[in-house]
């Protein structure tokens, strides 16, 4: 059964105003259940006004959004359990951080769920510990801490809830190299032991290509493509062509093709690209 | 002599109590000569803001001296002439426009700076169209994108005709659109406008523009030439938590493997030019 | 969503109200008022009413924003309405039980309702044509005097102008935080009062957070930009009275004049 589904998914803003923008249009997609899924497509692609409909901030203007099969909008007194099972991190998280400690402050969450209060602490640490967060940070206060911390704890307010599926819009915004591979490695790891369905948003698509197995793209407020990130990459020019980059490996590959040397344009890391231009002399030596 | 000369700077944080002191710069010396685009590389917690905050006087060293155009700026007589001729821009594009229309915000130094009323205006509309926002100068701030407040903040700082611009990470915050037309707008300033430029920045493409690339690790000046340069020590980068670019990885790596690819690669263009002269060598 | 905020928008135009003065602009907008609860008369607030028409007419501002000015203060124009109606000594129209309603207190209802509407909407004219940094400049130059009395004019009118500027921005940091808390499950919709000021403290904090952190960096920024204070300050826009400024004056001074006129000579209509 599928994470996500949409059908027929439209979302307009201010309707019947002068302002009126359809953000999402006419969108069907399915993520299936444990995809590590890259969210991509320019500022104003609707890819933001997308997520914010999985897990219930926004209501859908037509169609309709399933989680695990259920629609979302169909009885409204259950749309809170379904924030539950859709953990969404939004865009710099550490600015919503309001408890006096670190610890009370993951606890929030779960303490919504209403969980009692030893499943609340198993949770708290569990979160915690998958972002690197150790014991002598839990009774500091958040506002302490260095940037890249307070968005560690921001991101584990959400872990704490279990949710089945993770949507993160730019975690690393703003985070120096050694910050983002931090959160993106720790990211991967706790899908590795959850098996949790996890979509990132990014601008950047070198991130995508080493973290993510599957690939949507947003342009123009429809979904032009969801599918395994080799497919993505296959059609590099028509991406680029859509004003986003592609990592600057596959660039080289794109130029060599233009140069009329055969090569694939769908690599996407440095151990393809090495292997590829290592065949490429090969064949062109003999 | 630099048009600014960091000579010998200290400068740390008090502790907090039963911790020690951070040191944040430590006999840190650069010196920017006029015209010169000089990007400041290093992660967060480098010292690199820090050092920036050096270059207008909004900090002073605890021990060394910095000069600008040969003030010091440990001399309070010299603040205001220090911050007219080094203007400076920062992260975050909301928290530095003060005003509710663009040209009235672009204007702000300028009236700060008692500037007669007609020139202003002259002035105003020539930072505009550097920045190629000469449109919009009836604009709210929030009605714009973030590529484009940062570009209104540029001109606010340009509008004092300052020699130099520092600009603190101004791009971090940016969607990829954003950063390119920032970058553009930089590199134009330098280039046509022959305006001093430093960017602090951790990322290295951004780097890679510029004339010249410093990287800061722990308050202390660890590589300083042209990108090339830089880029060519690419273990000593990764070390300190910095990405070097993909081209140059690649051909790093494929040297690794026997391969004889030049060590100054920057970008795709030049990765493609030195494997094709390698392939046809063969 | 909050938004949709609209009372006092601008809206940027090129007729001859928005070019007026702001200065002159503030002080006709006083002399309104004052002309308001000078008429006495029905035919005095009928003039005022057609001074807002062409008012409105002339600055080509939707008349239907005036209704949208009038939402909030609708429950105070009704209690004041209904006031008058029942505590007014008369004739009387109406008796139900112990409640009279009297004709003098229809009247007075009616009255008082147009002129708080007139006033409003009036008022909203002046905020619909002028740019807020308009009138904040206008503000303070109105009361530069005060410097003299070690009023910081200077001040306020800066405070003001920031006020302004990062409005739009904590809304929208509002909006956000708001939508990150409710993610985490935080419930803003239901519970007992108490609860519900409790459920706020997961807004509030962040906001304030952000607000004193915004205020420590536009400092910085300010101070880089060679702000001290208002000192040897010059402005890129000066303020020039033109000849459309008198003219605004004159009519002004006119209706005044008319509204006095009224009520010594008209005969009481109804």
């Amino acid at each position: 059964m599928a994470a996500i589904q949409t059908e027929h998914l439209s979302y307009v803003y201010s309707p019947g105003t002068p302002f009126e923008k359809t953000a999402v249009d006419d969108v069907n997609v399915e993520i299936e259940e444990g995809a590590f899924v890259g969210v991509i497509g320019h500022t104003g692609s609707g890819k933001s006004t997308l997520i914010q409909h999985f897990n219930g901030l926004l209501a859908p203007t037509k169609g309709r959004v399933l989680i695990g099969g259920e629609d979302l909008w169909a009885d409204k007194s259950k749309l809170r359990q379904f924030r539950f099972q859709v953990g969404l991190v939004f865009q710099y998280p550490e600015y919503q951080l309001f408890e006096e400690t670190v610890y009370k402050d993951i606890a929030f969450g779960p303490t919504n769920m209403g969980l009692s209060a030893d499943e609340v602490n198993r949770r708290v640490l569990e979160a915690a510990a998958a972002v690197g967060l150790r014991e002598k940070h839990m009774e500091k206060s958040p506002f302490e801490l260095s940037g890249g911390q307070k968005r560690r704890v921001a991101i584990a307010g959400v872990l704490a809830m279990r949710p089945k599926v993770l949507i993160l819009d730019e975690p690393t915004a703003g985070l120096d190299p050694r910050g983002r591979d931090r959160i993106l490695g720790q990211l991967r790891e706790y899908h590795e032991q959850m098996h949790n369905t996890v979509l990132l948003v990014s601008h950047s698509m070198e991130d995508v290509a080493r973290y993510c197995g599957r690939v949507l793209v947003m342009n123009r407020s429809r979904l032009f493509l969801y599918g395994d990130t080799r497919e993505v990459f296959e059609r590099a020019d028509e991406i680029s062509g859509m004003g986003l980059s592609v990592p600057q490996v596959t660039r080289i590959f794109l130029g060599l093709k233009e140069k009329g040397y055969d090569v694939r344009t769908s690599i996407y890391t440095m151990d393809e690209a090495k292997a590829e231009l290592l065949s490429l002399l090969a064949k062109e030596g003999k | 002599m630099g048009f600014i000369e960091v000579n010998h700077i200290h400068f740390h944080y008090d502790a907090e109590e039963g911790m020690e002191p951070v040191t944040v710069l430590e006999d840190m010396s650069l010196q920017i000569r006029a015209g010169e685009f000089v990007a400041v590389l290093g992660h967060n917690g480098s010292g690199k803001s820090t050092l920036a905050k050096h270059l207008n006087a909004i900090l002073v060293p605890q021990s060394g001296k910095v000069t600008v155009d040969g003030m010091d700026t440990a001399d309070e007589e010299n603040l205001l002439s220090i911050r007219q001729r080094v203007g400076m821009v920062f992260q975050n594009p909301d928290n530095q426009i003060v005003a509710t229309v663009v040209e009235e915000d672009v204007a702000f130094a300028l009236e700060n700076m008692g500037v007669e009323p007609p020139e202003i205006r002259r002035r105003v509309d020539e930072a505009l169209r550097m920045v190629d926002m000469y449109a919009y100068r009836e604009h709210a701030p929030h009605q714009l994108s973030g590529g484009q407040k940062q570009r209104v903040a540029i001109a606010g700082v340009i509008a004092m005709r300052p020699e130099c611009i520092v600009l603190d990470e101004p791009t971090a915050m940016l969607d990829p659109r954003g950063r390119r037309e920032v970058m553009r707008t930089i590199r134009q300033l330098n280039e046509e406008e022959g305006i001093t430029v430093v960017l602090i920045t951790h990322y290295m493409d951004e780097a890679a523009q510029a004339g010249r690339v410093v990287v800061v690790d722990n308050g202390r000046l660890l590589l300083d030439g042209t990108p090339r340069q830089v880029f060519s020590h690419v273990d000593v980068l990764r070390e300190v938590g910095l990405d070097v670019p993909q081209a140059t990885l690649l051909a790093h790596e494929l040297c690794a493997s026997g391969l004889n690819l030049p060590d100054d690669i920057l970008d795709e263009n030049d990765f493609i030019e030195a494997f094709l002269r390698r392939m046809e060598g063969r | 969503m909050l938004r949709d905020i609209t009372i006092g928008q601008y809206f940027p135009g090129k007729s001859v109200i928005h070019r007026l003065d702001s200065r002159v602009k503030i002080l006709l907008v006083m002399a309104y008022i004052i002309m308001l609860f000078l008429a006495d008369n029905p035919l005095g607030l009928l003039l005022g009413i057609l001074f807002l028409i062409l008012g409105y007419g002339i600055s080509r501002i939707s008349y239907k924003l005036i209704l949208r000015s009038l939402k909030p203060v609708v429950p105070i124009i009704l209690f004041t309405a209904v006031l008058n109606m029942l505590f007014m000594d008369g004739r009387p129209v109406l008796r139900v039980w112990i409640i009279t309603v009297t004709y003098e207190g229809i009247r007075m209802a009616v009255f008082m309702a147009v002129r708080i509407i007139c006033l409003i909407a009036g008022t909203s004219l002046l905020t619909y044509t002028t740019s807020p940094i308009a009138l904040t400049d206008a503000i303070e130059r109105l009361l530069s005097p005060l410097k003299t009395l070690h009023v910081p004019v200077h001040e306020l009118a800066m405070m003001m102008t920031i006020a302004l500027r990062f409005i739009p921005t904590l809304i929208e940091e509002t909006d956000k935080i708001m939508a990150a808390q409710k993610a985490r499950g935080a419930d803003f919709e239901t519970g007992r009062l108490m609860q519900r000021a409790k459920a706020l403290v997961p807004i509030l904090i962040p906001l304030f957070v952000s607000a004193f952190r915004r205020a420590d960096e536009l400092a910085l920024a300010m101070e880089c930009r060679c702000y001290h204070g208002g000192e040897g300050r010059t402005r890129m826009k000066q303020l020039h009275l033109r000849y459309y400024d008198f003219v605004a004056c004159g009519f002004m001074l006119c209706c005044i004049a008319g509204t006095i006129l009224i009520n010594y000579c008209a005969p009481v209509v109804f």
